[in-house]
């Protein structure tokens, strides 16, 4: 009975593990979230736009932190060119009141960031995606009247230091995107906080 | 100048006493190490069961799992279970943050701080199953291997680990 039973928590454990979601190559869904400026923003708001750098972000998590600098360079680097960075906060604001919308509205002003900053507030859009963590990016691309996965996982190699980075792969991969190319790396694991739920 | 030259002891005496207020706190040594030093923990070949916890002070669930891990060492450690709690804080936050952490949770299980960031290398040599959250908690002996991503309770853990105790000693 007791194999039985864990065998089962391990079958549950491995179905809600990141096989869940989205892989590269994927449809992605669209949205209709909440931004800070009290807008809703959806991907059909930007019919130009070649893809999305979506991340998966919050307030609260260091990991993000070390990354929100890096994410502006990013948009401002790529929204131009057609690739602009929605940021999406999964978290629940009960379970990290550090990440309410309030919260977010006010670090968004304090860093200025130049991309939409969207609450998931019912939580119902990182688990179509398959995220888990905070930071989490999923690059998307335009693929006819559809958008497809082309990249998930990490921003770059090294979120400690931007300065010591070996690898971008998030920028290697847009500038794959934009040259016509596959990304290589399209699938790349870094260390994040676990997205919160109310239990 | 002899005001500057007292006031100059005066100020050396207070820092001094800070410091030593600060050492005598903690006798507690953090070994840090890159994932290279730190793998041979995840192969060990021996009788013992071994259940590793990538944890963060900054990391709320994290936190809130240690004392269970911590009862799992206090209750299983003369069965051949060894706990090694995996911080992955930054190291100048070993003297802030995670030895006054775990000394106000009195911790006697063994923990090193993996200190490497190029995490995209290393999370699929702990577990391809490894997205990268923590907590994540990976627990073998040498016939098998588990892994999870997610917060664990005291409960779960010995319903994981006592089957795992029990085929060492067939």
């Amino acid at each position: 009975m007791k194999k039985t039973s864990l065998f089962l928590v391990m079958f549950f454990l491995a179905s809600v593990g990141f096989s869940q979601g989205y892989s590269v190559g994927d449809k992605a869904s669209d949205f209709r979230l909440k931004n800070v400026d009290g807008s809703y923003v959806s991907l059909s708001d930007f019919p130009d736009a070649k893809g999305f750098i979506i991340v998966f972000s919050c307030n609260h998590c260091p990991y993000v932190v070390a990354y929100e600098d890096r994410m502006i360079a990013l948009h401002n680097k790529y929204a131009p060119k057609g690739f602009p960075l929605i940021a999406i906060n999964p978290n629940d604001s009960i379970a990290q009141p550090q990440d309410s919308f309030s919260a977010m509205k006010v670090r968004a002003k304090e860093k200025g960031f130049p991309f939409p900053y969207l609450h998931d507030a019912d939580q119902s859009v990182y688990p179509k995606y398959g995220a888990t963590r905070t930071p989490h990016v999923y690059l998307l691309e335009r693929a006819g009247s559809d958008l497809k996965v082309a990249y998930i996982g990490a921003i770059d190699d090294n979120h400690r230091d931007a300065s010591q980075v070996n690898d971008d792969f998030l920028s290697d991969a847009v500038d794959a995107l934009l040259a016509g190319k596959r990304p290589d790396p399209t699938f790349t694991r870094a260390i994040g906080c676990t997205i919160k739920t109310r239990n | 100048m002899k005001l500057f030259v007292y006031l100059s002891i005066f100020i050396m005496l207070i820092t001094s006493g800070l410091s030593n207020d600060l050492q005598r706190k903690s006798n507690r040594v953090i070994s840090v190490m890159d994932f290279d030093q730190f793998e041979p923990w995840l192969h060990k070949q021996s009788d013992s069961v071994y259940v590793v916890n990538f944890w963060a002070t900054w990391c709320a669930p994290c936190i809130r799992e240690i004392p269970d891990f911590e009862q799992i060492h206090k209750e299983y450690s003369d069965r051949g279970v060894k706990v090694l709690l995996v911080s992955l804080d930054h190291p100048n936050r070993i003297d802030g943050h995670v030895v006054p952490f775990l000394d106000r949770l009195g911790v006697d299980s063994q923990v090193v701080l993996l200190d490497d960031p190029f995490a995209n290398r290393w999370i699929p040599k702990v577990s391809e199953k490894w997205s990268g959250a923590i907590p994540a908690t990976v627990i073998y002996n040498k016939d098998q291997k588990v892994f999870f991503e997610k917060e664990l309770k005291f409960e779960e853990l010995e319903e994981i680990i006592v089957p795992m105790i029990s085929n060492i000693k067939h």
